[in-house]
């Protein structure tokens, strides 16, 4: 007798187990591929998992087995050209000839890349491991959009507690007048007969009686009509949308002068990213403006922002002029939120530094919900640093950090989430 | 293909079987009951059934643990599900079909995916197939023990889990990476292994523990100061033979290991043992199970019992098994065990029932005989390598036209030493025949020497197989034989002239008080 076992729904994700220990494992090579994927990756491009590829040879499982050289014979099939004795030129690449291995079992040989595919979970976690975000803030991240419920209109099913009386009884009055409009119409013919019937005739004609009857069976009928029906109940509906309904802007503003490196370059990529992430949990639609300068701003698309080089000397002010302009021209009719974020080394030209204060401090952070300023340097503070510091005591929508690690970068925000997740 | 459908049976003239995509569990047992009873007909001799329906996900689970149902857990399980999966859902590779373990009950794994032919396809392939063959072959008999070694796992799986929360994770796997490597020299060739049983196991393990542990105590005493005849003992080698089983000569012998170490090398050592077997059998297994799968089928097609829509659908797929590509084909990947099977159990009945002059004069004592007895026989006693010297025949060879190439490195051509002609044949078949046999395609590498006396060092000696050198990770296999053995390993090679020369040695750093780690 057969023994038919269905094990579709026991012990599902069984090779969890296996999948993080390879992960564990290979920690700082996925840790490596993360980095240079987010290298790769548009900011606003934090919804998907991440192919990575590790190198093959550091993942192998070494075995002993033969290597190429020797003697080997081998049988091959479909000979379509050959007799006994021929001799022939050894194919380059071979086709399976001196190996030794028909099969492609062992992974000790071939260098071909590893590749796998990361979920977005698992991605995000160790972009978050590298900014050493707090737990209750990763997850607050990572989460999907929360919903809530709000009311759309009324349904014709649902839960007693949900009844809309209103629009119920007006539905039971609507049918009520529907359904026995006909014999409305009938009964005022039949009255205005009756009265006539009566004028002419009396009380005691059979016209009259006749009538009557006509009449009690008609009003009987309308009677009959239910008061109120399954058929009219209403209720009211509530649909699930995406919490943030709203929307913002944010500023990207970044200088591109010489002295920053790709390395800078890389860690402010991330300082942008978090913010975006942040935004897009309280936002449903942000835009994104990139604003690149050195000693003149220009407004650029994120590819052009992040890979193409500059150099020259720095005037900073023409970066917040830019943004100024930009803010009054297309997002100062009070529906946008705007966030801004700037990275810099910090050099500056020296005269430039109290104008960008008071540009920041008179122009932009009155309209700003949030301006969150990072400066990528090792050394002794620049002079915008200071001038920055003096706005830093006055505006409490004001943000500054100086980063040396990617592990820098959440503090700035740290005002910033907890006056908006918490 | 509705329940009321599948109950009447058993009548003189059996209903036709459900037919379309859709599979049922009621379809899948009516399928099921008319293979056995033909299976039977056969004279298939097999371990009870046992059919589990699995999704795909764990279909590569299985996949990725060598197959079985339960196993320990490791990272390189993790690898290969994770290349598996990305294969799978980008379409590069469909999954296998069907899993088929060696137990008892025989478990057949059905994917949900398949469609009702597939099912009963794969029901005729794996449950009456491979199950009789298991059941049949001399080294699946002797080797395996099918009524055992879920158990075994089961056990192995606690057993490993204890040692990870016990001595830490990381630990356990360092130690399964070492063993792990040297898993193709965990096996005994030709020893006859004792039989696998959890009871004994588990009754045992304790004393195993300690016993083993003065064994290895008493190896390593410290020599008496007085003994006088310390020059002449020093010429004594130990193991005083050559051991072949790496692991088995690591877990019975080496100094630093501690008591559950030496289990997880068994452990590991008695499952690359029970797959021992099946990496003999590639050939005649498949070739079997491909060969009762169309027997069957088309026999309950004969029967009427089939519809025309299963038969396409059944054949198309058995055609793409069976294929076989030529050399010089973009899809040829080596000879496709299941063709070579398929059309040699094929031609041996044809030897049987319908000999020509040609096969009275190769295989007199089969021509002419009962087909099912000789197929009996032919299944229980031979492995790959035998099997295709003794039963591989000429019309074989001219069918796939096959031809033998020698590739010698120190030739700048390569040279067609025999193709299928009359006077090819043999050759060829030779050849073919040690293609298979594993002594030859795995490197002999075998325990030499313990400097018993000395610095404890370790010497396995390689002698190679037709000048063929070892692989690249030689090396690092190495070192995980020394992170084992805890002392210097050194790797010697038996060269052409008979000279022996020293090819590595990995100095073995000394962790007396942490164990092997």
């Amino acid at each position: 007798m057969v023994r038919i076992i269905d094990r579709r729904f026991d012990s599902k994700n069984k090779s969890a187990v296996n999948r993080q220990r390879f992960m564990r494992r290979f920690k700082q090579q996925i840790r490596k591929a993360v980095s240079e994927a987010i290298h790769g990756r548009s900011i606003r491009d934090l919804d998907n998992g991440e192919q990575i590829s590790i190198p093959a040879r550091d993942l192998s499982e070494p075995s002993l087995h033969h290597g190429k050289g020797g003697i080997w014979e081998q049988v091959f099939p479909g000979n379509d050209q050959f007799s006994a004795g021929d001799r022939i030129k050894r194919p380059l690449g071979g086709e399976g000839q001196g190996s030794g291995k028909g099969k492609a079992s062992n992974e000790g040989e071939h260098e071909d890349d590893f590749v796998f595919q990361l979920s977005r979970e698992e991605f995000l976690d160790l972009f978050f491991e590298d900014l050493e975000l707090p737990r209750l803030i990763r997850t607050q991240l990572a989460k999907v959009t929360d919903y809530k419920t709000q009311r759309a209109g009324f349904k014709s099913d649902g839960t007693p507690a949900n009844i809309n009386i209103i629009r119920s009884m007006r539905g039971a009055l609507g049918r009520r007048l529907a359904l026995g409009s006909p014999y409305s119409a009938r009964i005022r013919v039949l009255q205005q007969e009756l009265d006539e019937a009566l004028a002419r005739s009396g009380e005691d004609s059979e016209e009259v009686r006749a009538l009557r009857e006509e009449l009690a069976v008609l009003r009987a009928k309308v009677e009959r009509i239910p008061f109120i029906d399954s058929f009219d109940l209403r209720y009211n509906n509530r649909i699930k949308v995406p919490r943030p309904t709203t929307q913002a802007v944010m500023f990207c503003v970044m200088d591109v002068s010489g002295s920053m490196d790709e390395e800078r370059k890389a860690m402010a990529k991330r300082f942008f990213m978090l913010l975006y992430l942040f935004l897009t949990r309280s936002y449903e639609h942000i835009e994104v403006v990139f604003i690149r300068h050195h000693t003149v701003a220009k407004e650029v698309d994120e590819e052009e922002f992040f890979h193409s080089r500059e150099s020259g000397g720095t005037v900073v002010s023409s970066a917040l002029v830019l943004m100024r302009d930009i803010l009054r021209e297309r997002y100062a009719n009070g529906q946008w939120n705007v966030y801004g974020a700037q990275a810099s080394d910090g050099d500056n030209w020296d005269n430039d530094s109290p104008i960008c204060g008071r540009l920041l401090g008179n122009e932009i952070l009155p309209w700003c919900q949030y301006f969150a300023y990072v400066e990528i340097t090792a050394g002794e503070p620049q002079n915008l640093w200071r001038e920055y510091t003096k706005l830093e005591s006055e505006h409490d929508n004001f943000a500054m950090q100086r980063i040396e690690s990617p592990a820098d970068i959440y503090p700035v925000f740290r005002e910033l989430f907890k006056k908006t997740i918490a | 293909m509705n329940a009321t459908a599948a109950r009447p049976r058993r009548t003189q003239k059996p209903s036709p079987l459900p037919s379309g995509s859709e599979w049922t569990e009621d379809a899948i047992a009516r399928y099921n009951e008319e293979l056995a009873r033909v299976a039977a007909h056969y004279k298939l001799d097999t371990y009870p059934v046992q059919i589990e329906i699995i999704t795909a996900e764990q279909m590569m689970d299985a996949y990725a643990s060598v197959g079985m149902p339960v196993n320990y857990h490791h990272w390189s399980f993790g690898k290969h599900f994770l290349a598996t999966e990305k294969g799978y859902k980008r379409g590069q590779m469909g999954l296998a079909y069907e899993i088929v373990i060696n137990s008892n009950p025989c478990i057949a794994y059905l994917m949900e995916e398949n469609t009702l032919t597939m099912q009963g396809l794969v029901i005729a392939h794996a449950a009456y197939g491979h199950n009789s063959f298991f059941k049949g072959n001399y080294l699946f008999r002797t080797w395996t023990n099918a009524d055992a070694i879920i158990d075994y796992l089961v056990f192995a799986r606690n057993y490993i889990t204890a040692c990870e929360e016990r001595h830490g994770e990381e630990e356990v796997e360092l130690l399964l990476d070492s063993c792990h490597a040297l898993m193709n020299l965990g096996v005994d060739r030709y020893k006859r292994p004792p039989k696998l049983s959890l009871a004994k196991e588990k009754l045992r393990q304790q004393e195993r523990e300690e016993y083993l542990q003065s064994q290895v105590n008493d190896l390593w005493r410290t020599l008496p100061a007085h003994d006088v005849r310390a020059d002449t003992r020093a010429e004594q080698r130990f193991p005083p033979e050559p051991e072949e089983n790496l692991l088995y000569f690591i877990e019975k012998n080496a100094p630093l290991l501690e008591p559950w170490q030496r289990e997880v090398v068994r452990i590991v050592r008695k499952i690359a043992q029970y797959f021992f077997p099946q990496r003999q059998t590639q050939v005649m297994n498949e070739g079997w199970a491909t060969f009762w799968h169309y027997a069957l089928l088309n026999h309950l097609y004969d029967e009427g019992l089939l519809a025309d829509s299963f038969m396409l659908e059944f054949l198309q797929s058995h055609t793409n098994v069976v294929a076989q590509p030529p050399y010089n084909s973009r899809w040829f990947s080596g000879i496709n065990p299941y063709a070579l099977g398929f059309a040699m159990w094929r031609d041996i009945r044809r030897i049987c029932e319908d000999p020509d002059d040609e096969d009275q004069r190769w295989f007199p004592e089969i021509a002419g005989t009962d087909w099912l007895e000789t197929f009996d026989f032919a299944m229980r006693n031979f492995k790959d390598e035998s099997f295709i010297a003794q039963y591989l025949s000429p019309k074989v060879m001219r069918d796939f036209r096959l031809f033998a190439v020698l590739d010698d490195d120190r030739d700048d051509r390569l040279e067609v030493s025999a193709i299928h002609d009359e006077s090819g044949f043999r050759r060829v078949r030779d050849i073919l025949s040690d293609q298979y046999n594993l002594g030859a395609r795995e490197p002999n590498v075998q325990v030499w020497n313990v400097d018993l006396r000395g610095d404890r060092s370790l010497t396995l000696r390689h002698t190679p197989h037709l000048r063929r050198p070892l692989g690249g990770s030689t090396d690092e296999v190495l070192r995980h034989i020394a992170r084992l053995w805890g002392f210097t390993v050194r790797l010697e090679a038996v060269g052409e002239d008979g000279k022996i020369e020293l090819q590595n040695e990995i100095r073995g750093e000394r962790h007396r008080h942490h164990g092997l780690i």
